[in-house]
């Protein structure tokens, strides 16, 4: 479940769906008036967002408004985190390579 | 070995990703170490996180592709033409990872290798990208495959 955020996020028009939403819960038709892309395009877009669980449905009278889930939000915003931990993980690896660069017998000493 | 620490700096409302980090070696040592195939394989892309060349054609002009894990247990990859190859102080190469869906999105990154005193390098890696929601969200949907390689490595290891 949680790649498929990331999967969702992926897409520019995904996000800027998510940035609209995240101000105030809107209609789907609300949403598709706010973009240059059909109405189909949209509905697959927060059908996909909905899926994921970023987006949840709140009735309102006749009208089905989405709104942002935070929760999930915040599983993603530590994208930094998981960039620092890889090429810290990989600055050590290359501290220890630059002490053995020199050496003629590189590959053994990795 | 001297442990440095290593400055991440990616402002809300800016497009860019900054990393800074001293090592204790020559400024000519570390510019082979950031460019050359026969090391770059064994820190940049390792295979504990997946990672491994396709490949590289290390000039000014040159080309290069390295393949990563892609969400679901999936092989992707990211690839760029390399601008510039100044030994030993820049290098400047594009970069687009292949997860995303659509095609266009390329980042320009900018390393510099910077000579201080005692044998050290400051090395200065610029990532400028076309938007902060790019920025954002590209490297959250790259990170996330990687990272659950290393953690399911290091797991791994510790059984």
């Amino acid at each position: 479940m949680r790649r498929d955020v990331f999967q969702a996020l992926a897409d520019p028009t995904r996000r800027e769906i998510i940035t609209l939403i995240a101000r105030k819960p809107l209609t789907p038709n609300a949403v598709a008036d706010s973009f240059d892309v059909s109405r189909q395009a949209i509905s697959k877009h927060i059908k996909i967002l909905t899926e994921c669980g970023l987006l949840v449905i709140r009735p309102q009278g006749r009208e089905r408004l989405y709104a942002v889930q935070p929760q999930k939000l915040g599983e993603v915003s530590d994208w930094l985190e998981n960039f620092r931990t890889i090429w810290e993980t990989r600055f050590d690896k290359l501290d220890t390579l630059l002490q053995n660069m020199d050496s003629p017998s590189n590959s053994d000493a990795i | 070995m001297t442990q440095y620490q290593t400055i991440f700096i990616a402002e809300p409302g800016k497009q860019d990703i900054t990393i800074v980090r001293e090592f204790d070696a020559p400024r000519e040592k570390v510019f082979r170490a950031f460019t050359e195939v026969e090391w770059l394989v064994q820190w940049l892309l390792p295979t504990d996180m997946g990672m491994a060349l396709d490949y590289r054609d290390n000039r000014t002009g040159g080309a290069y592709r390295y393949l990563l894990p892609g969400p679901g247990g999936s092989q992707t990859g990211i690839f760029g033409v390399i601008h510039e190859i100044s030994s030993p102080e820049r290098m400047i190469q594009t970069f687009e990872y292949e997860g995303l869906p659509e095609r266009g999105h390329v980042v320009l990154e900018t390393t510099r290798f910077e000579a201080l005193p005692g044998n050290r390098t400051r090395v200065t890696i610029l990532r400028l990208c076309e938007s902060e929601a790019f920025r954002d969200g590209m490297f959250q949907a790259g990170m996330e495959p990687m990272t659950t390689a290393l953690h399911q490595r290091l797991d791994e290891a510790l059984l």
